[in-house]
């Protein structure tokens, strides 16, 4: 009885995300939903406080990165990326491809998939306008990337940080192990993508000089420094949330300094005002309620079925289940939950845990708008829009997705061996 | 003669110049936003769930294709009529060329092999369906004639 509510409580709140009735945020379902669970014992308080504990600083790191990258945009990061993309292109579609997958998996990398799929892709097709070069494969190099590339470093994806609190895994640790798979990644996606899209990207190439952007040389040197301190600060002792914040607020604070006077408070109060959309503190709220649920579901008897499918060694065929488990769980649920009910029973092997990362972040390619009930709820919904034209997405994703799992398992089984951790 | 030209990114120059400078009639210019793409752009993926929604992109793409039907009337050098579409390309050519007596479209894909499959699969679909007279021009140069291959030993030319 307790698993049908607290199934029923997960996926209700999945379906609220996804539809978005009357435009409300998502938390506006998931919140209820976590004090109904508390409030019905499913759930009981110590182990919710726990979890709640366990979440903070996770969710502090990712409005950080939110803050980050959205400052990183105002002060033209974005901008200047495409510009340079378009000039060193030459314009060549092929080179662009090349230049656009480099850029892609950097962003990803650093600011998140959130940065790659909200600020960069708009930039991007910009920029295969701007040198005539047909859009598409571009476009979907961003938003392929946005999950594939999104494995190297704990910040890259709020699924990394989810597994990373609930593992001891730390920062180096994890970027070391996942530099492989990444890299691995990133070359299968490209071949595939140059296969694929081989018609459009043999359009010939018009070299257009476009004008010069001027680097904004202080954000750049900003986020370097900040992924450094991400690398300086495990050893110190600090969480790498504090590192980000202290990145963002440097950026917040020399922008609020140059407002122009005459402006005064009210462009500044303005400015702040953003920031805040920026760190999106109704998705904050999201996660630690879409926790409490999930924690719900885990307890109860649908837990125990799942604990039963996990593999439970991190040799190179469990490791091939679990990351295939975790791509089918979140193809069927959505990454969010699927990493928060798959990483608790194999937190003892960072192997283990390391795979279902490979399977909740490229997994996703494989039906794009999310995951199957996402699809399907959206037809439901939006029956009266355009279609979904969602054919050539599933084919390119039906054949990247298997392929990237491959290697990047197979990656990792040979980072495991090098590291001496399997 | 209605003339029916169909710009797409990469390869529309060549189409505009030869509507201008081997037909003669009345100019419509088609531009069609692929849905994929616009889908790809504006459907947030799976993993930003519980972050809303992205901002809307759709005025991107319109901009985009208002400026290339600009472009192309620019180049074309006299009045054209526009015809700005969204859905899938290939079908909506087909569908705009019911109208037309000619439609002028460029070759795409893959021109380092020529053979039976360099067309990109939708002029390919073009070709195939449109219900008039087409122009298929080349984006670039024409290619010289050496790149024809060699007969084959057992074909007709060998015997």
């Amino acid at each position: 009885m307790s698993t049908a509510v607290a199934v029923a409580l997960l996926l209700g709140v999945l379906a609220f995300a996804v539809a978005r009735p009357w435009r409300l945020p998502e938390a506006a379902a998931a919140v209820p939903a976590a004090a109904v669970v508390v409030a019905a014992g499913l759930v009981p308080w110590p182990a919710a406080a726990h979890e709640l504990a366990l979440l903070g600083p996770t969710v502090g790191f990712l409005a950080a990165i939110l803050v980050l990258a959205h400052l990183a945009d105002a002060e033209g990061v974005f901008g200047y990326a495409g510009a340079a993309a378009a000039r060193y292109s030459g314009g060549s579609p092929r080179r662009l491809l090349a230049i656009v997958f480099v850029i892609a998996a950097v962003v990803t990398a650093i600011l998140s998939l959130d940065a790659t799929v909200v600020l960069l892709t708009p930039v991007v097709f910009a920029t295969a306008s701007t040198i005539g070069a047909r859009p598409k494969p571009h476009v979907y190099a961003c938003t392929h990337l946005a999950n594939s590339a999104s494995l190297l470093l704990p910040v890259s994806n709020l699924t990394n940080l989810l597994a990373l609190a609930a593992t001891g895994l730390g920062f180096l640790t994890f970027a070391g192990l996942m530099a492989l798979p990444w890299l691995a990644v990133i070359a299968v996606e490209y071949l595939i993508f140059r296969w694929f899209f081989a018609d459009d990207l043999a359009t010939p190439a018009r070299r257009r000089t476009p004008a010069p952007v001027r680097a904004p040389r202080f954000a750049l040197a900003v986020l370097a420094v900040t992924l450094a301190g991400f690398a300086a600060s495990e050893p110190l002792g600090i969480h790498p949330a504090w590192v980000a914040l202290a990145g963002a607020l440097v950026l917040a604070g020399r922008r609020l300094l140059r407002r122009p006077a005459g402006l005064g408070g009210n462009g500044r109060s303005r400015e702040v005002w953003s920031l805040l959309k920026a760190a999106n503190p109704a998705f904050c709220a999201f996660v630690f309620a879409l926790g409490i649920v999930v924690l719900a579901v885990s307890r109860s008897g649908f837990g125990a079925l799942v604990d039963r499918l996990v593999p439970h060694h991190a040799d190179l065929p469990g490791l091939l289940a679990m990351a295939a488990l975790a791509a089918v769980l979140a193809n069927l649920l959505n990454n969010l939950p699927a990493t928060l009910m798959l990483v608790p029973p194999v937190a003892h092997s960072p192997g283990l845990v390391l795979a279902v990362l490979l399977g909740v972040n490229i997994g996703p390619n494989l039906t794009y708008v999310g995951s199957l009930a996402t699809l399907l709820w959206r037809q439901v919904l939006h029956a009266h829009d355009h279609a979904p034209a969602t054919g050539e997405f599933l084919r390119l994703g039906a054949v990247t997705v298997p392929a990237c799992l491959v290697v990047a398992v197979a990656a990792l089984w040979l980072g495991l061996r090098v590291f001496g951790m399997s | 003669m209605k003339i029916l030209v169909w710009l797409a990114e990469g390869t529309w120059e060549a189409c505009v110049d030869a509507a201008r400078d081997l037909l003669d009639g009345q100019v419509t210019l088609l531009h069609v936003i692929d849905e994929s793409l616009a889908a790809a752009i504006a459907a947030p993926p799976t993993a930003l769930l519980g972050r809303g929604t992205p901002p809307a992109t759709t005025d991107l793409l319109a901009a985009a294709q208002q400026a290339l039907l600009d472009a192309g009337a620019a180049r074309l050098g006299r009045p054209a009529a526009r015809l700005p579409r969204h859905g899938r390309p290939e079908r909506e050519v087909v569908a705009a060329s019911a109208d037309a007596d000619v439609l002028v479209l460029a070759r795409d894909g893959d021109r380092s092999r020529l053979g039976p499959r360099s067309l990109g699969h939708a002029t390919r679909f073009v070709v195939d369906h449109a219900p008039c007279q087409v122009l298929l021009v080349w984006p670039d140069q024409p290619p010289a004639l050496t790149t024809v291959p060699p007969p084959p030993p057992n074909g007709p030319a060998g015997r």
